[in-house]
């Protein structure tokens, strides 16, 4: 999928923006956040809803759902919010494979939902987000949780919660591991490739999540 | 996927992508208000049928329909076709008003891959709806859902095809895709209702139902094709009934977890009796309801994608 080649660390062209440890702490640091924004676990307190985009920002919703846990004691119901049949880029890339979608059966209405993705480049993801997020009820609000934010939005919409704001160049690449996925946590930095496997690049359009990588 | 014109020779890892697609098609509108996608917004598709059908025809225009596509229907009788039109005129005549995508039914075997030929280069898809005595891929993958939700996997499964298989598409479609993804196939008929050929197909024969039915972990009735049969093919449709009809007592034959299929229209009492198409080892109203989300799965795979595959 990833079309990287990498041992541990990192290779040419490539940095790492952030070790397994740095992730863990920005994701509790994120989960602090979310308590005291949304004052989970008081009584006047919306009840919230955690919607990750797969395939990593599942793996996110899952991790911040956890932490929250520890840190609270709030159990926050999370599941997956599968975009592929509401992107605006669909026909721009060869046949996409439709992900698998699980919605907490809870529901939507009624509720705060933090959509919760990787990267947030674009922003175009996450109007898809929107999009078929409005297909499942009427939540109280809409939030906005991500790893990184590493500019270039072509749409008017920004994140309520960011791990970590990393200026980059439109070029570059910012990829997400996730254990559960990757087999290791980091976050790192691919420089600009020069004819390199992206055949999807030569327009110039890129997108944030898994977008980014094909 | 360019067009899907067949079973023969498809990819095997395609079929299950499909399969996959469809299956989340199926759960994103799971218990929905809005059953509205939309994934192919602007998209045309264009039905052209020259047989009857209710379920085909109208799964593939609820599928387009649902994906936000703009779905036309032509039939023959209400079209220049009664003036005389050729299938190619008519065909060319489509993809210039702007057909992304012709869903063809046709009585001649073989028209759909004509049809494909005569669009090449226009960027225009086809889906071979039910071309003659040849293939009904539709059919054949919405099955194969059925099946594989029913049983939770195919790979290994035993499964019976019993009736008119000579004129049967979508026994051909359902032999070809079922054994590409693993199954055992069984077909069961009368020796004049079996196509010359067959030893090449991926099937043992039998022609004794009740000596397969113990074994197998579905049984697909087809229906008589009354309408293709120029000759006597069996003596009776009585007779026919009691040698290959799927009755209560043979029903009982059937393993506990058994599916039986019927790709419709059934005729009760001929090929199957009607408590046994209502019993709730028959999947008939699932094949349905997985026939539209099935299409939506083909739509998508056939027309999502823009340039890259197509040549617009």
């Amino acid at each position: 999928m990833a079309p990287h080649t990498r041992g541990a660390g990192e290779t040419a062209g490539q940095r790492e923006l952030l070790t397994a440890e740095d992730v863990a702490r920005t994701i509790a640091r994120m989960a602090h956040q979310v308590i005291e924004k949304t004052a989970l676990g008081s009584a006047a307190a919306s009840p919230v809803v955690l919607l990750g985009i797969p395939t990593r920002g599942a793996t996110l919703a899952a991790r911040l759902a956890e932490r929250i846990r520890t840190f609270s004691g709030v159990e926050v119901p999370y599941g997956t919010l599968d975009i592929t049949l509401y992107r605006d880029d669909l026909r721009h890339h060869p046949t996409r494979p439709l992900e698998h979608m699980e919605m907490p059966g809870e529901g939507v209405d009624d509720r705060v939902v933090i959509l919760v993705d990787d990267v947030l480049f674009s922003g175009r993801s996450v109007r898809a987000a929107l999009d078929a997020l409005r297909e499942h009820g009427r939540p109280r609000a809409v939030q906005l949780a991500v790893l990184v934010d590493r500019g270039h939005r072509e749409l008017p919409i920004r994140a309520d919660y960011v791990g970590k704001n990393m200026p980059t160049a439109r070029d570059e690449d910012v990829a997400v591991q996730f254990d559960e996925v990757d087999g290791r946590d980091s976050v790192l930095l691919n420089q600009a490739r020069a004819g390199g496997a992206d055949t999807a690049a030569a327009g110039g359009e890129r997108h944030e999540g898994e977008g980014d990588r094909t | 996927m360019r067009h899907l014109l067949g079973t023969d020779g498809l990819d095997p890892a395609v079929a299950t992508q499909v399969l996959d697609s469809a299956e989340t098609m199926k759960q994103t509108l799971l218990g929905r208000e809005v059953r509205k996608l939309p994934t192919l917004r602007g998209r045309t598709v264009i039905t052209v049928f020259y047989e009857n059908s209710t379920r085909t025809r109208v799964s593939f225009e609820l599928a387009g329909k649902w994906m936000s596509a703009d779905v036309v229907n032509v039939s023959a009788g209400g079209s220049s076709v009664g003036k005389g039109e050729s299938l190619r005129d008519t065909a060319l005549t489509l993809s210039a008003a702007g057909a992304d995508c012709v869903v063809l039914r046709h009585p001649s075997s073989g028209s759909a891959h004509r049809l494909a030929s005569w669009l090449d280069g226009t960027g225009t898809a086809v889906i071979n709806a039910g071309d003659g005595m040849h293939e009904h891929p539709t059919q054949a993958l919405l099955d194969a859902a059925t099946l594989r939700e029913r049983l939770g996997d195919i790979a290994g499964r035993r499964v019976a095809i019993v009736g008119d298989v000579l004129h049967s598409r979508v026994a051909r479609s359902n032999v070809h895709l079922l054994a590409a993804l693993g199954a055992e196939v069984v077909v069961v008929a009368p020796p004049t209702l079996l196509p010359a050929g067959i030893d090449s197909w991926p099937v043992t024969v039998s022609h004794s139902i009740d000596a397969e039915l113990p074994a197998v972990d579905a049984v697909m009735m087809l229906r008589v094709q009354a309408e293709r049969m120029h000759g006597a093919f069996f003596p009776s449709a009585r007779e026919y009934s009691v040698g290959f009809g799927l009755t209560e007592a043979r029903a009982a034959l059937l393993a506990e977890h058994a599916v039986v299929l019927h790709p419709g229209p059934m005729m009760r009492g001929m090929e199957i009796a009607a408590p046994v198409a209502d019993a709730p080892s028959s999947a008939i109203a699932e094949q349905v309801r997985n026939g539209v989300h099935v299409r939506m799965a083909i739509l998508y795979h056939l027309l999502a994608a823009g340039a890259e595959e197509g040549q617009q």
